[in-house]
C-alpha cells in the first residue's frame, strides 16, 4: 500500500486480551451458528433454530455491551489494520459468505428450505399465511425479511453503543431500526393478515422498481379502497413527498433515516464504511453508472406501460425482456449480490452509491435545489483525512474542508460520520446554507 | 527561466506550490527527503493508532502533481550555494533555482539532557519519528513523556492505544500552563488523567539512564525521583530545522530571518512556515509553528511572488486541538493569566468537560477572544464579531448563532447566559433565538 517508499505500519492489533465477556460472547456466537447449521442439515427440529438464534443474540449482547464501560467517543483504534474491517482474510471470508448467501437466496432458494420452514410459524402468526403454501420449497422472502431485520436490529444496537456520544447518530440509528422493523417488516405482513396487499410504505419507487409497473399498479387500483390509497401513496411519495422533504433536509431524510438499504448499510455495514473508494476514478464511474440505472428503470417502466396500453401489439415481448433484465441485473445482482455481499470489500454503500435509481433521483434534487449542505468551520481543517476515510459514499470530504468550502454532493446521504470523526470540529450538517461569509 | 524551487513538501511548501500554480505558469519543483508525496503531519497520530493508513493522510492522489505540473523531487538538500543559485543534493545532480523558498519545517527540541541519545528517546515530528516509534513498541511497557503541550497529549493517546502505561511530566503546575488559563488547564488535566495517564505537575527531566546496552531504562527527575521506562517521548516544542543553511550566507537566528514579505537577506531566497523567523518584532510569536499559520504564510508569499505584493497580515488569531475526546477552539486573544485591563467570563458545565471563556476589554467591554472546550463554535462568526467590536453582552445574546454543534445536540447557551447574568448583574443579557434563514450567497 505504501510501496512508494517502504513505509509500513503493521501494529499487530490490540494486544490479545479477551475479557471474560468476549470469551463468553465467542462461545455463544459459535454455538448459535452451529445450531443453525444443524438446522439447515436436519430440516426438522426448529428448536435448534430458536435456541441457536437465542445464543446468537446473547453472544452479540456480550460482545457489544461491555463497550458501554469504555468512555464514549470516537474509537477507531486498529480499524485500518484489522483483518475483518480492512480487507484481510476475515474480510474476504465474510464477503464471500455474504455474496454466496445472496446467490443462494436469489437463485437456489431450495437449499434454504430448512430455514424457511423454521421461521414459517412466525410468518403464519404475523401474516396469517404460510410461506410453504403453493410450492414445496416455499418462498424465501419472509426468511430474508426476518434475517434482514434481525441484522439491522443487532448491528443497530452496536451502532447505538458505538456512537452514543452523538445524539444525531443515536436518533438517526434508532430511526432506521424503527422503519425497518415497523414499516418494512411488521406492517406489510400484518397487512397480509388483514387481507390487504403486501405493501412497503417506505420502499419508494424507483427503488422498489416494480411498484409502479402495470401489473402491480393495476392490481392495487382494483383492490378495495386500501389498494388505491397505496397506489396514490406510491406515486405521491415519489412525485410530491420526496421533493418537499429533500428540499428541506437533503436526501438524508430517506437514505440514512428511513430506507431499508440505508438501514442495513448504517448498521451491518458500519464496520466497513472505510473501504469505499475515494479516488476520482470511482467518482466518474459512480456518475456514469447510477444515472444509467436511473435511465434504465424509467425506460423499462415507460415501455411496460406503452405495451400495456397497446396490449402488446407493438412491442411484443420486448418490454417484458427489459423488465426481467432489470429485475435480474439490477434488482438481484447489483442491489443484492454485489451491493450487500461486497460490504467488507467495497464498503457499505456500493448499491446506494453506484446503482440505486432512487438515490440518483434524490441526488439530482439535492444538488439542484435542496437547502442541505455540509458546512465547514472556517480555516481549521488540517487535512488529516478522517472525514474522507470514513465516508461510506466515497466522497473526498477533505478536498472541500481544507479549502473551507461547503460540501454539496449528489451522493451525500447525510450520515454525519464525517462530522463525528473530525478531530477539529470542522464539519456540520445543516439545512439552510448558514455562512457568515455569505452575508 | 530557472524554476521556483521549494525545499519541503509540508503544508507551507505545498500550499505555496498550489497557490503559485493557480496564478502562474512558472516551473515549480518541490523537494522533500521525508516522503515523496505531501501528507498531513497532524495525522501522524491517526496512522499510528490505526484510524488511517498512510495513504489516507495524503490530501491529493499521486497523479495530481504531474497533472498540475508540480515536479516532485524525493531527495535531501545538503547545502545552498547562493552564488550559483544552486542546491547541493545528497543523491542527485545539483539543482539550479530561479527563486528559492525554504519551507523545511522544524525538529524536536532536545535540551542537552544526559542520556538523550539513548535508544528509546525521541520526539514526534515526522515520518522518521513514527517509524522509530513503531519499531520500539514491542519492547516498551512503560513510557515517560516530557513536556506539557499538544504533541505530548497526542503521544500519550498514541501510547495508550497500544496499552502502554504512560507517565506525563509537566513543568508547570497545570497542563499547558503558558497558554491555557487555570480552569481550562485543569479541565484538560482531568481528561488526561481519566484516560489513564499518570500526569505529574512541577516535574522536570534531569537525566536519562541507560541499561548499559545503549537503551533507556529509566529517567531521573529534578526532584530526584527515578521512573523506570523503556521509552522517553520528548515533546518540549520544536525549533527550525536549518542546520544545512549554516554556511550558506543566509541570515539565521533561531530560524531563517525574514521580513514581512518573507524575503531573506539573499535576493530570490524566501522562507515560510515552521522554519521562518520574523526579523522585526511583531504582534505574536517571532516563529509561528502552526498548521494554520504555515498555510497563511504560504498564501501570502504566493501572492507576493505572483505580483500582488503585500505585507503579511495574520488576521484574528485562531487555533484548535483535541485532547483525547475534548475538542478545543480558540479565537482571538486569550491570555493564560487574566490581565488587569481584561474581563474574563468563564462558564463550565457541571460535568467538567465543556466550557466557554469570553475575554473582553475592561474599559469598553469589547470582545477580544474566546476559548471553547467540548462545544463547537463557528470560526467565521467569532472572527466577524471580534473584528466588528461586539461587546461581551452582544456576544452572549447572539451566542446561539455561533454554535456549531451537530443537530440534536443539547445547547448550553441558556445556562451560559444565566451564569453571565449572575456574574455581571449590572449588564443583564437575554439570549436571542438562533437566526434562521440566513440569506444565501449573493443575496
Amino acid at each position: 500500500m505504501n510501496a512508494d517508499f517502504g513505509l509500513q505500519f503493521t501494529p499487530d492489533g490490540p494486544p490479545s486480551e479477551l475479557t471474560w465477556s468476549h470469551k463468553l460472547a465467542i462461545a455463544l456466537l459459535s454455538l448459535g451458528a452451529l445450531l443453525i447449521l444443524l438446522l439447515l442439515m436436519n430440516r426438522q427440529d426448529s428448536l435448534f433454530g430458536w435456541l441457536g438464534l437465542g445464543l446468537f443474540v446473547a453472544g452479540a449482547t456480550f460482545w457489544f455491551v461491555p463497550q458501554m464501560r469504555t468512555k464514549p467517543g470516537i474509537r477507531n483504534d486498529y480499524l485500518m489494520v484489522s483483518s475483518l474491517s480492512r480487507r484481510g482474510a476475515l474480510g474476504w471470508a465474510l464477503g464471500l459468505f455474504l455474496t454466496g448467501f445472496y446467490v443462494v437466496l436469489y437463485f437456489w432458494p431450495q437449499y434454504l428450505r430448512g430455514l424457511i420452514v423454521w421461521v414459517d410459524p412466525l410468518k403464519v402468526a404475523l401474516s396469517g399465511s404460510s410461506a410453504l403454501d403453493g410450492s414445496v420449497q416455499g418462498s424465501q422472502w419472509f426468511l430474508y425479511g426476518f434475517l434482514y431485520t434481525l441484522a439491522v436490529s443487532i448491528m443497530g444496537v452496536r451502532a447505538l453503543i458505538r456512537y452514543r456520544h452523538s445524539r444525531y447518530q443515536v436518533i438517526r440509528t434508532a430511526s432506521v431500526m424503527f422503519f425497518q422493523l415497523g414499516f418494512a417488516f411488521l406492517i406489510p405482513n400484518i397487512l397480509l393478515k388483514l387481507n390487504q396487499p403486501y405493501f412497503e410504505w417506505t420502499n419508494i419507487w424507483p427503488l422498489r422498481y416494480y411498484e409502479l409497473w402495470p401489473d402491480s399498479a393495476t392490481y392495487l387500483a382494483q383492490t378495495g379502497w386500501v389498494g388505491p390509497v397505496m397506489l396514490f401513496w406510491g406515486i405521491g411519495s415519489f412525485l410530491i413527498l420526496t421533493p418537499i422533504l429533500t428540499y428541506f433536509f437533503g436526501k438524508r431524510w430517506y437514505c440514512s433515516w428511513v430506507c431499508g438499504c440505508g438501514g442495513l448499510a448504517e448498521t451491518l455495514g458500519d464496520p466497513f464504511r472505510q473501504n469505499s473508494s475515494k479516488t476520482e476514478r470511482a467518482w466518474r464511474l459512480e456518475r456514469w453508472l447510477i444515472y444509467s440505472v436511473l435511465g434504465f428503470i424509467f425506460l423499462t417502466t415507460a415501455l411496460l406501460w406503452a405495451n400495456h396500453q397497446w396490449h402488446g401489439q407493438i412491442l411484443g415481448t420486448w418490454s417484458g425482456k427489459f423488465a426481467s433484465g432489470y429485475g435480474f441485473f439490477i434488482g438481484a445482482i447489483f442491489s443484492g449480490v454485489i451491493g450487500t455481499g461486497f460490504y467488507p470489500i467495497l464498503g457499505s454503500r456500493v448499491w446506494c452509491r453506484f446503482g440505486c435509481p432512487m438515490a440518483a433521483y434524490l441526488g439530482i434534487l439535492q444538488t439542484t435545489f435542496s437547502r442541505f449542505r455540509i458546512t465547514t468551520n472556517g480555516g481549521q481543517c488540517m487535512s488529516c483525512g478522517n472525514c474522507s476515510n470514513y465516508c461510506e459514499m466515497g466522497i473526498d470530504v477533505r478536498a472541500y474542508a481544507q479549502r473551507g468550502e461547503d460540501i454539496v454532493r449528489a451522493s451525500c446521504v447525510g450520515c454525519g460520520i464525517c462530522s463525528s470523526v473530525c478531530p477539529r470540529g470542522v464539519l456540520n450538517l445543516e439545512n439552510g446554507g448558514w455562512s457568515v461569509g455569505d452575508r | 527561466m530557472q524554476p521556483l524551487v521549494i525545499i519541503g513538501n509540508g503544508i507551507s511548501g505545498v500550499t505555496l506550490a498550489l497557490e503559485v500554480r493557480k496564478q502562474s505558469d512558472l516551473e515549480i519543483v518541490v523537494i522533500s527527503s521525508e516522503s515523496p508525496h505531501f501528507y498531513s503531519r497532524p495525522a501522524l497520530m491517526y496512522i499510528f493508532m490505526g484510524h488511517l493508513g498512510f495513504d489516507q493522510t495524503k490530501p491529493y492522489e499521486d497523479w495530481f502533481w504531474q497533472k498540475n505540473r508540480i515536479q516532485l523531487v524525493y531527495d535531501h538538500v545538503d547545502a545552498v550555494d547562493i552564488a550559483n543559485q544552486s542546491l547541493l543534493m545528497r543523491r542527485g545532480q545539483p539543482l539550479k533555482y530561479g527563486q528559492l523558498v525554504i519551507a523545511c519545517g522544524a525538529k524536536s527540541n532536545f535540551f542537552g539532557w544526559p542520556g538523550q541519545d539513548l535508544q528509546g528517546v525521541q520526539g514526534l515530528y515526522g515520518l522518521e519519528d513514527l517509524k522509530k516509534l513503531e519499531t520500539l513498541m514491542p519492547s516498551v511497557q512503560n513510557a515517560v513523556i516530557v513536556g506539557g503541550g499538544l504533541i505530548g497529549v497526542e503521544l500519550a493517546e498514541m501510547l495508550l492505544s497500544r496499552r502502554k502505561s504512560v507517565t506525563f511530566l509537566v513543568r508547570e503546575n497545570h497542563y499547558w500552563g503558558n497558554v491555557l488559563p487555570r480552569e481550562e488547564a485543569e479541565l484538560v488535566g482531568r481528561e488526561i488523567v481519566q484516560h489513564g495517564v499518570d500526569l505529574r505537575f512541577n516535574q522536570q527531566l534531569a537525566s536519562i539512564e541507560g541499561d548499559g546496552k545503549g537503551c533507556v531504562q529509566a529517567i531521573h527527575t529534578q526532584s530526584g525521583e527515578r521512573i523506570p521506562c523503556q521509552f522517553v517521548g520528548i515533546t518540549t516544542g520544536v525549533s527550525p530545522n536549518i542546520g544545512f543553511l549554516k554556511d550558506s550566507g543566509i541570515d539565521l537566528a533561531r530560524g531563517v530571518l525574514v521580513n514581512a514579505f518573507f524575503e531573506t537577506n539573499v535576493p530570490h531566497v524566501f522562507a515560510i512556515g515552521d522554519c521562518a523567523e520574523f526579523r522585526d518584532k511583531q504582534d505574536g510569536p517571532q516563529v509561528e509553528q502552526l498548521w494554520y499559520t504555515g498555510k497563511l504564510q504560504a498564501e501570502q508569499l504566493a501572492a507576493n511572488l505572483t505580483g500582488q505584493k503585500k505585507t503579511y497580515q495574520r488576521g484574528i488569531w485562531f487555533n484548535s486541538a483535541k485532547f483525547f475526546d475534548i475538542e478545543y477552539h480558540t479565537y482571538g486573544r486569550v491570555s493564560a493569566f487574566p490581565q488587569t485591563d481584561e474581563i474574563h467570563f468563564y462558564w463550565e458545565h457541571p460535568d467538567g468537560r465543556k466550557s466557554l471563556r469570553l475575554v473582553g476589554r475592561k474599559n469598553d467591554r469589547v470582545l477580544v477572544g474566546m476559548n471553547a472546550f467540548g462545544i463547537r463554535y463557528r470560526h467565521r462568526v467569532f472572527e466577524h464579531w471580534i473584528q466588528a467590536g461586539l461587546t461581551l453582552e452582544q456576544t452572549m445574546a447572539q451566542l446561539l448563532d455561533a454554535n456549531f454543534d451537530p443537530e440534536f445536540f443539547k445547547r448550553y447557551e441558556p445556562q451560559m447566559v444565566e451564569a453571565f447574568n449572575r456574574a455581571f448583574p449590572e449588564h443583564p443579557v437575554q439570549l436571542r433565538r438562533k437566526t434562521r434563514w440566513w440569506p444565501r450567497k449573493g443575496a
